[in-house]
Parts: C-alpha cells; sequence; structure tokens
C-alpha cells in the first residue's frame, strides 16, 4: 500500500515536472530561436514572456476542434496524437531525476520505476511513438499527412535500430541494463564521455536520437515545405497540442538519455554529488543537476534546429542504412576488442 | 484473490479480447493496432512472471518494430478492397477447426507437468542472464543456424526484388 | 548545359567544418543588437509618400471635395467603396456644384489600399493617407461612412480650387 502511495506521489511529481520542463521548453525554443535570429522573441506575457506557455495551453485548449469531414475513423484519428504524446511520458518514468530524498524518515529513489531492462524498456516504450505518427497521417484520409507518416515510420525504424545499437558498447562496459547502475558505474569511475572508446557511440546516439524525434535536420515527416505540416496537418486544438507536447517530451527523454548514458546522470564528478544523498537538499541540487544538464542538450536541440537546413529524404536513409548501421556494428566489435585488451570493467 | 491474480485476469481477459478484435474488425489498420494491443497486454504477462528481458524486448520488437512495418505495407496497399470483401463460410469452418486442433493440442501439452529447459538456471528470474546464457551456451549452433535461415531469406528476398528491375 | 558539380574533398562530403562553422554563426547572433520593433509602443516611421487606409479630404475652404461621381465605386477592385450621391445645400457658397455624396461607405475589411480610387478620382477627394492599422471589433465598426472618412481625411491644402469661382 505504502509502495502505491509513493508510486502515486512520483508519478504526480515526475509528470509534473516534466510538463513544466516541457512547456518552457517551447518557451525556450521561441526565445533563442529569435535570438538567432536578431528578434527578442514572446515578451508580453508576463516578465520576459514567461507565462507564454500558459497562454498558448489556454490558447489550444479553448480553441474549437475541427474534425475535417473525410475523416472516416475517428477512433484511429484521436487515437494518435494520445499515442504520439503517452509513450514518451511513461518512458521517463523509467529515468532516474536524481539519487534519492530522505523525507519522513524513508529514502525515497528518485526514480518511478527502477528497472533492471530500463533501457530496453524505454526504447520499447519510446518505439511506441511512431504509431502516433503513422496512425495520425493515415487516419488523417488526405495526401501530406498520408506521406509524412509515411516517411516517418520509415525513418523512425530505421533510426531506431542506430540508436538501439549505438548504446550496446556502453552495457558491454557497465555490464548492465540498468539506468540506475548506469549512473552508479559513472559516479565510481568517470563519465562515460571521457572514455574517449566511447565516443563513437555517443555520436551515433545523439544524430539517431535527432532523426528518432522528428527535429531538423532530420523532420522530414513535418517538412513544411513538401508536406504543409506532415502528419498533423488535419488536427487542431488539443488534438494538435498533444503532438506539440510529444515531440517536446520525447526531445526531453532523449536529452535525458544522453545525459544518464554518457554524462554522469544526476552526479558531478566532486564530493557531496558523486554519491547518494544523505540529506534532502543534496537530493534536491541532484535533481537540479540533472534538469541542468538536460537544459543543456535540449539547447543543443534548438540550436541545431534553427541552423541547419534539413536532408533530403534519401540521404537520411542512406546516411542510416548504409553508414550508421555499419558503424554501430563496427562499433560494438571495436569496443568489445578495447574492453578485452585492456579491461573495461 | 491477490493483487497480481487481479492483474493475471485483467491482462489475459484483454488480450483475448485484442485478439478477438484482430480477426473482428473490418479495416486493416484497426486490426493491426489490436495486434499492437495484444502484444502489449503479452508483455504485461511476462513482466507478471518477473521476466522483463523478454516483456521489454516482446514490446521494443514486436509492437515497436514488426507491427510498424505491418501498418506500413497495409498503409501501401488498398484496404479499400478488403474492407467490403464478404466473409466466406468455407474460411470461418477452417478457421474454427484450425483454432480446435490448436486448442486441444495446447491442452495436451500443458497437461504434462513443467520441465525446465536444459541448462537453464531457474534462480536467475527470467532478466537479461536468463534469456542470453542458454542462448548462447547451451544453444550456439541452433542459435547461430538461426541467424543465417534469416540472413538467407533476407538475401533471398533482396534478390527477387532486385531480379524485376533488370 | 551540363553543369559540372565541384569534386568535393573528403573534408567538405563530411559537412562537418560546415556544420560548426553554421553552429558558430547563429550562437553568434545571440548576444547581438536587436532589430525588433515593440509595435503598439513603438510606431513604425512612415515616410512621405506612404499610402494607407483611403480617406476623403476637405478643400482649404472647408468644403467636401467629392462630387458623387462614383468613379471610385466602379474602379475599385474588391468593390469596397460604397457612393449615395446626394444634393448640395440650396444656396450654399458651393451650390453650383450641385452634388455631394449624401453618404459614403467604405468597407475597411475589403478595401485593399491599392490606390485606384485616388487615381481615379477627377476631384482629388479621397486619397491614401497615412492610417494603417484600421482594427474593429465587429464588421458593422469596419464600415467607415462618410464623417469618420471626412474626419480622418482632413483638410488638403491646395492651390487650385476648381469649384471656388464658378
Ligand atoms: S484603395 Fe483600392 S480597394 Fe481600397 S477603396 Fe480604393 S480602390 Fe477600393
Ligand atoms: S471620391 Fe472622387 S471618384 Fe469617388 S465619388 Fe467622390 S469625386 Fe468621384
Amino acid at each position: 500500500m505504502e509502495f502505491v502511495v509513493i508510486t502515486m506521489a512520483k508519478i504526480a511529481v515526475m509528470l509534473g515536472v516534466l510538463l513544466t520542463v516541457v512547456a518552457y521548453t517551447v518557451w525556450l525554443e521561441r526565445k533563442v530561436c529569435a535570438w538567432m535570429q536578431d528578434r527578442v522573441g514572446p515578451n508580453r506575457v508576463g516578465p520576459f514572456g514567461l507565462l507564454q506557455p500558459l497562454a498558448d495551453g489556454l490558447k489550444m485548449m479553448l480553441k474549437e476542434d475541427v474534425l475535417p469531414r473525410h475523416i472516416t475513423d475517428k477512433a484511429l484519428y484521436t487515437l494518435g496524437p494520445l499515442m504520439a504524446m503517452v509513450p514518451a511520458l511513461v518512458t521517463a518514468g523509467a529515468i532516474p531525476w536524481g539519487s534519492q530524498l530522505p523525507l519522513f524518515g524513508r529514502q525515497i529513489q528518485c526514480v518511478v520505476a527502477n528497472l533492471n531492462a530500463a533501457v530496453l524498456v524505454v526504447f520499447a516504450t519510446s518505439s511506441f511513438a511512431v504509431y502516433g505518427i503513422v496512425l495520425a497521417g493515415w487516419a488523417s484520409n488526405s495526401k501530406y499527412p498520408f506521406l509524412g507518416g509515411v516517411r516517418s515510420s520509415a525513418q523512425m525504424i530505421s533510426y531506431e535500430v542506430c540508436l538501439a545499437l549505438s548504446v550496446v558498447p556502453v552495457f558491454m562496459q557497465i555490464g548492465s541494463l540498468s539506468l540506475c547502475h548506469m549512473v552508479e558505474y559513472q559516479t565510481h569511475h568517470t563519465w562515460m564521455i571521457f572514455m574517449p572508446w566511447q565516443w563513437p557511440s555517443f555520436l551515433i546516439f545523439i544524430i539517431s536520437a535527432f532523426a528518432e524525434t522528428n527535429r531538423t535536420p532530420f523532420d522530414l515527416p513535418e517538412a513544411e515545405q513538401e508536406l504543409v505540416a506532415g502528419y498533423n496537418t488535419e488536427y487542431s486544438s488539443m488534438k494538435f497540442s498533444m503532438f506539440f507536447l510529444g515531440e517536446y517530451a520525447a526531445m526531453f527523454v532523449m536529452s535525458a538519455m544522453m545525459v544518464t548514458l554518457f554524462f554522469g546522470g544526476w552526479s558531478l564528478p566532486f564530493a557531496p554529488f558523486n554519491r547518494p544523498a544523505t540529506t534532502l537538499w543534496i537530493g534536491l541540487a541532484h535533481v537540479a543537476i540533472f534538469l541542468a544538464k538536460i537544459l543543456v542538450f535540449l539547447f543543443l536541440y534548438i540550436w541545431i534546429r534553427w541552423t541547419i537546413p534539413r536532408v533530403r529524404y534519401d540521404q537520411l536513409m542512406a546516411l542510416g542504412w548504409k553508414i550508421f548501421i555499419p558503424l554501430t556494428i563496427v562499433n560494438i566489435v571495436f569496443v568489445g576488442i578495447v574492453l578485452a585488451l585492456w579491461g573495461g570493467r | 484473490m491477490t493483487f497480481l491474480d487481479t492483474l493475471f485476469w485483467f491482462l489475459s481477459i484483454a488480450m483475448l479480447l485484442s485478439g478477438v478484435g484482430v480477426i473482428a474488425s473490418r479495416s486493416p489498420v484497426t486490426s493491426a493496432m489490436f495486434l499492437v494491443m495484444l502484444f502489449v497486454f503479452m508483455a504485461g504477462l511476462f513482466a507478471l512472471l518477473e521476466a522483463f528481458f523478454l516483456a521489454a524486448i516482446q514490446v521494443l520488437v514486436y509492437a515497436g518494430a514488426v507491427m510498424v512495418l505491418f501498418l506500413f505495407v497495409i498503409m501501401l496497399l488498398d484496404v479499400r478492397a478488403s474492407q467490403q470483401r464478404r466473409v466466406k463460410l468455407l474460411a470461418v469452418f477452417g478457421g474454427v477447426a484450425v483454432a480446435g486442433a490448436l486448442a486441444w493440442e495446447l491442452i495436451l501439452i500443458l497437461q504434462q507437468p513443467v520441465r525446465p529447459l536444459a541448462g537453464s538456471d531457474t534462480n536467475l528470474h527470467g532478466g537479461l542472464e536468463a534469456v542470453v546464457k542458454p542462448l548462447f551456451a547451451n544453444y550456439m549452433l541452433p542459435f547461430e543456424v538461426t541467424a543465417l535461415l534469416l540472413l538467407v531469406a533476407m538475401v533471398g528476398v533482396v534478390l527477387l526484388s532486385k531480379r524485376d528491375m533488370e | 548545359m551540363l553543369v559540372q558539380r565541384p569534386k568535393l574533398t573528403f573534408w567538405e562530403r563530411l559537412y562537418l567544418p560546415q556544420v560548426l562553422q553554421g553552429l558558430w554563426q547563429t550562437l553568434s547572433h545571440i548576444p547581438r543588437k536587436k532589430f525588433t520593433r515593440q509595435y503598439p509602443e513603438e510606431k513604425p516611421p512612415l515616410y512621405g509618400k506612404y499610402r494607407g487606409a483611403p480617406e476623403l479630404v476637405r478643400d482649404p475652404d472647408g468644403r467636401v471635395k467629392c462630387v458623387a461621381c462614383q468613379l471610385c465605386e466602379f474602379v475599385c477592385p474588391p468593390k469596397a467603396i460604397r457612393v449615395v450621391p446626394g444634393f448640395r445645400k440650396e444656396g450654399a457658397s458651393d451650390a453650383s456644384v450641385e452634388k455631394e455624396p449624401s453618404d459614403f461607405i467604405i468597407n475597411m475589411n475589403r478595401c485593399i489600399f491599392c490606390g485606384f480610387c485616388e487615381e481615379v478620382c477627377p476631384e482629388e477627394a479621397i486619397f491614401l493617407l497615412r492610417d494603417f492599422s484600421v482594427s474593429g471589433y465587429s464588421r458593422e465598426e469596419m464600415q467607415f461612412h462618410k464623417d469618420k472618412l471626412l474626419e480622418l481625411g482632413g483638410v488638403r491644402e491646395d492651390k487650385i480650387q476648381k469649384w471656388k469661382n464658378k
């Protein structure tokens, strides 16, 4: 019973934090994009436009939910945005947000589900996001969303393979699929990113993560110039904002994965931050460190989006199948040899 | 009935219902989505047995990859034709016969006492090692042969599909 | 003509240097001076011949210049103008002009600020002046009537007043 209550509370807090961060990522994106284009960005609602996400959310909720007449399968049409958003939120539950919080005389782990196959669960759940896009594309019953849906299913399947294969070397070194062990290992040794033989994995992972979240330069499913808005063309109001939330939540989760796998999760490589927290404040500081690291990656996402033009579709597929997948396999063998020779563990 | 029992019944009934949904729904896309649901519930059953690795792989491979490919193919086909197709009586009888045979077989098998697989260690709690150890230690040859077979099939398909273009 | 594609070196084909260059470019813009104009508080500078919304003008003696010839009504591409012709007041100083609009309506929802009305007007009575943001809370509010148009247009300082001595 106690377990259920604590887990429920964790889920509530996690979702609250996640959605807030996601909302403010949208704000950050608009701000950063504006700055990069020598503009000011949202600045009307609240100081520095900080209340903009609230205004946006309110606007989205109050908008009319238009159901185009040519949509025959309403159930699938509604399922689309749900499937785009929910997986990303679920995935966040398998990621350790911090070490632990000593609260009410208990040690509360800062992870909703401490699974021993957490990485697989993350990949498995995030692979569901593709259904959202495919269903939206199909159920919209018109050609641009459909093309977007087809494109995205091909893209996401290809890059899922790269994504999963690229982190295999990391787990070969740790010898566990648990994300909590992952962070623990990095607190004892050093962050993965400081081990040169893991660099190829990181590079491939980060690029595949961009493709997996459909962000520029790989935002082919919603290429505005060719496909209007791709899969979300026929959506409005809350359904549209669910796609939006889903995209940003997926960005968050992917950033969290990068932080956990390569940048030591909630830890910093010096005194009170490199071991599980003993006081509440250090516990909270760990969460803050984790979020700060994620913020860096979110900024990277945004930065790249407003810099690099979209690649062509055949380039994208060629990059995935002809370069990345062979490269990841070679990388696995290479890291295996390195670990066997120098005994990485 | 404990909490886990309730969960078991819920998952199995939901799984069977989505199985019915797969064959009962007229639109292939809806069928495919029911199949995805079925895989997810099945993964839930695996998780109940503490086979978390298997559960994750189930979702990752079947629901995450195979079904997306299925959907992909369905979307490229003309689904309207199959939506209008009439159900043939013979097909129904055939289906019922096959299902009955399968059920009978299952009952026969399940009446046998449960024997652990040779080389598997029941103490491993269905984690990663429980699946991987026997696979790479005791059943290495069959495993590799299967992999080779799949590779051959793949190469064959590529060859067949490319021949048309020449 | 065959365009010879330049042969790219290995570095160039990697795209990475270019990508980094681009990233630096965007990053270096973040702290730069912003060009945003805070619109409702900061009005944009309007230059001499700015052409905003069409408005009616009076001559230096305060008389309505429009003679209700309805040319602008005919020429207006989106049919935004509606002129209701009427007569000047008997005995007034401008009675010799005979006609004047008893009402003159421009539907600002439809007007495209093309300036045809200004060009066609034989009396130089309508001009595109400096109001560029015409807004209202209802469609009704966006129908600008004669009084409003005259008020907005004001007096036009013209040396030639062809009706003055007729
Ligand atoms: S500016 Fe053009 S559109 Fe507007 S009232 Fe004059 S003629 Fe009509
Ligand atoms: S504004 Fe000019 S063109 Fe239009 S009715 Fe009056 S005199 Fe004629």
